[in-house]
């Protein structure tokens, strides 16, 4: 059957253009920079016990993001991207999941992951792709994944995992699970035709799954008024009929408020929302980029006026849930854990050599057998050529 | 055993597919209670509900990304790309994303109870993009498991053991035969083996490989040859990726020559690499040069379709140079 809906009801005789910046979609904000909550804003579900954990894992990301972009600096590693600024966007949506919903993300996620209970060991094994990597070496590093967190593993390909939580979640509608997906992605990334393959299918196919963009400002050196002329990405939701809240990113009650509201909403009504929470990339993009040639210092430092840790740790103070000493004691410990934890990683040794051709399939085939031995038989020949595995070839 | 043509031996499969597991879903383009534009998912959203069978929009990139996301999650999707031709918005998902799904994340999370199945092949004046025959893009991407059935008896086995395999795996259905090829099948369910090819018919002067549609055509061209009597063992490669180069070098050292024949454009077409590992397994036993006869280096053409396509004919023209070398 034909469905036009009722557009004939809504018939005009003058030609009306629709614009959506005549009908801009307001920014929902609690907690001023100051630390106090606006008068009639609408508190989240919070008690003291979870506001603090949401603190100390805003707490460790800054220490683990600290170290990890001066240990690539050193050349320790080889590559790393700190989501500084953003902690109140992953770290306070993640706050209002339960661990059975599926965290699906873009790679600036990680505080999401240690909300989750991902050790500093295991952060540290990824990054040094070391033979204890969960991922078995294989990906570049912050290219983290959990099964056991429900954390899917991150992959470079930008906004891939859109329709793929789309699908993700309609399984879990199928098998009558009162859970949901929440997908993280960047305004860049929202470009990308995967985002409207998402958004429509998912819509359409009523999936139980919460967008969360990131509007930072940039993808990369591209400003976000080179990336998109519409009222940002939340206007785009109500085009897909999708229910959709724009959020104060920075703001990490008003971010925590509006998806335990998105996704008692998905959960219940099983269908999909979209969030955009407007934010500040305030470091570069990735260790392999320099913001000074591209944006201001001016405007990073009005940024890191509304920074998201300061400003909740001001309202937990204000509550006395949280005081100096603790806060300094607390910083010391994250910066020696993350310490110790980075010289564990770079003594373990690489993956074995075996895991070159593992899993790519369920079973290594016939063909990738004989690549694998001609391959082992090379460096049994040339050792001197292989330190990482050339010892260690018959304990794999 | 019943008489059905190659979409009812397909439809056969779904429905058996459904009906034994319900983690299995079929959906794409117009699958739902049309059917699909050829029929083959018809009757499944009337059996299985309109949850498990469904119209998707049109979004092939959103397809497979949706069957990527259910796969990860433990069903067992089957996705219809409407034409192997369209499949090109999904190649980011299907490169990038289902054949790497396992490898990255270290075997945590995997796509392998996936299985896309796209009509492809010319001879139905499909011009540029009802035509194509695009599977060397794919067999080119490890993590991936692709299969051409040649019949319906082919067909319903090997796409059970596709829905089956712990893999994902690329189905390509060679749609000019999709009612022109009518032969016997179990109406039970059963599986072929993947990864293995199949001799169907034996010779010992010179051995012909193909897949799909185009076995039927070196079918042809073997019994052209037989009249004046060269021999040809014509083999039925089934499963392109990972692929039985075993049985064709067995063959190979017996006959001493070979001929590999697609639709597809010849440079870097999967023949290619048949003929490379063949010359490295049988150096001693060959003849004369490994041949292909193939479609041109053109986009598919309309009006000279028959000119462009490799048939019998121009196979028995190459059987003949092969054996006067």
């Amino acid at each position: 059957m034909s469905d036009q809906r009722h557009w004939a009801e809504h018939q005009v005789n003058q030609p009306v253009f629709s614009d959506s910046l005549q009908q801009a979609i307001p920014t929902f904000c609690v907690l001023q920079t100051d630390g106090q909550v606006y008068p009639d804003a609408t508190m989240p579900d919070i008690d003291q016990s979870l506001a603090q954990k949401i603190y100390r894992t805003s707490c460790f990301i800054r220490a683990l993001d600290e170290r990890m972009l001066a240990s690539q600096r050193q050349g320790r590693i080889s590559f790393y991207m700190t989501e500084t600024g953003e902690e109140a966007a992953d770290i306070g949506s993640c706050a209002a999941l339960t661990d059975d919903d599926l965290i699906m993300g873009q790679y600036r996620e990680q505080g999401a992951l240690a909300f989750r209970g991902f050790t500093v060991d295991q952060f540290m094994n990824q990054i040094f792709s070391n033979e204890q990597d969960l991922g078995k070496g294989r990906q570049m590093p912050v290219h983290y994944g959990s099964r056991e967190l429900n954390y899917m593993t991150i992959s470079s390909p930008l906004t891939t995992q859109l329709p793929q939580a789309a699908g993700y979640a309609y399984g879990m509608k199928l098998r009558g699970q009162s859970s949901c997906v929440i997908c993280y992605f960047g305004e860049g990334a929202a470009s990308e035709g995967d985002f409207h393959a998402a958004l429509n299918m998912a819509a359409v196919k009523h999936a139980p799954v919460i967008f969360f963009c990131r509007n930072n400002g940039y993808a990369i050196s591209t400003p976000a008024h080179e990336q998109y002329a519409g009222d940002g990405i939340a206007s785009r939701g109500p085009g897909y009929g999708i229910r959709t809240i724009r959020v104060d990113g920075n703001d990490m009650l008003a971010v925590l408020k509006a998806t335990q509201d998105a996704r008692a909403y998905a959960v219940e009504s099983q269908k999909p929302v979209l969030i955009e929470a407007m934010t500040y990339r305030l470091g570069a993009h990735s260790s392999s980029d320099d913001p000074t040639g591209y944006r201001s210092r001016k405007e990073e430092q009005l940024w890191r006026h509304k920074d998201p840790v300061e400003r909740f740790k001001l309202w937990l103070m204000a509550q006395g849930w949280w005081d100096e000493a603790q806060d300094q004691a607390l910083k010391e410990e994250y910066r020696q854990s993350v310490s110790n934890a980075m010289k564990r990683a770079e003594k373990i040794p690489a993956p074995h050599l075996r895991d070159l051709v593992t899993d790519v399939y369920q079973q290594v085939p016939a063909h990738l057998e004989a690549q694998f031995a001609s391959l082992e038989a090379h460096i049994q020949r040339h050792p001197e050529a292989y330190p990482k595995t050339a010892g260690r070839l018959h304990h794999g | 055993m019943a008489e059905m043509n190659l979409l009812q031996a397909i439809n056969s499969a779904l429905d058996l597919a459904m009906k034994a597991d319900e983690q299995v879903l079929c959906f794409g383009e117009d699958v739902g209670q049309f059917g699909g534009v050829f029929r083959a998912s018809s009757q499944l959203q009337e059996k299985y509900g309109s949850d498990r069978c469904f119209n998707t929009p049109l979004t092939e990139q959103g397809i497979v990304g949706f069957a990527n996301g259910l796969a990860a999650q433990g069903m067992r999707p089957v996705a219809e790309v409407q034409f192997a031709d369209y499949i090109f918005p999904a190649f980011d998902q299907i490169v990038n994303e289902t054949a790497k799904y396992r490898y990255r994340s270290g075997n945590q999370f995997d796509v392998g109870s996936l299985t896309i199945r796209t009509p492809y092949g010319g001879g139905i004046h499909g011009g540029l993009y009802h035509s194509q025959s695009p599977e060397a893009y794919f067999t080119h991407t490890p993590g991936l498991k692709i299969v051409v059935p040649r019949n319906p008896y082919q067909a319903k086995g090997l796409l059970l053991a596709s829905i089956q395999d712990d893999d994902p795996v690329l189905f390509f259905e060679p749609k000019r035969l999709y009612r022109a090829a009518v032969g016997d099948v179990p109406e039970d369910a059963y599986t072929l083996p993947l990864s293995k090819a199949e001799i169907v018919r034996e010779g010992q002067d010179l051995t012909l490989v193909a897949w799909g549609a185009q076995v039927e055509v070196a079918e042809a061209a073997a019994q052209q040859a037989s009249e004046s009597g060269i021999e040809c063992e014509v083999i039925d490669l089934r499963t392109l990726l990972p692929w039985d180069s075993d049985t064709i070098a067995e063959s190979v050292r017996k006959t001493g020559r070979l001929i590999v024949t697609h639709e597809a454009p010849r440079t870097s077409g999967f023949g290619a690499e048949i003929c490379a590992t063949l010359q490295e397994m049988c150096f001693l036993s060959l003849e004369s040069p490994i041949m292909r006869v193939t479609g041109l280096d053109t986009p598919f053409p309309l009006a000279l379709e028959k000119e462009y396509l490799p048939n019998a004919l121009k196979l028995v023209d190459a059987i003949h140079d092969s054996l006067n070398y």
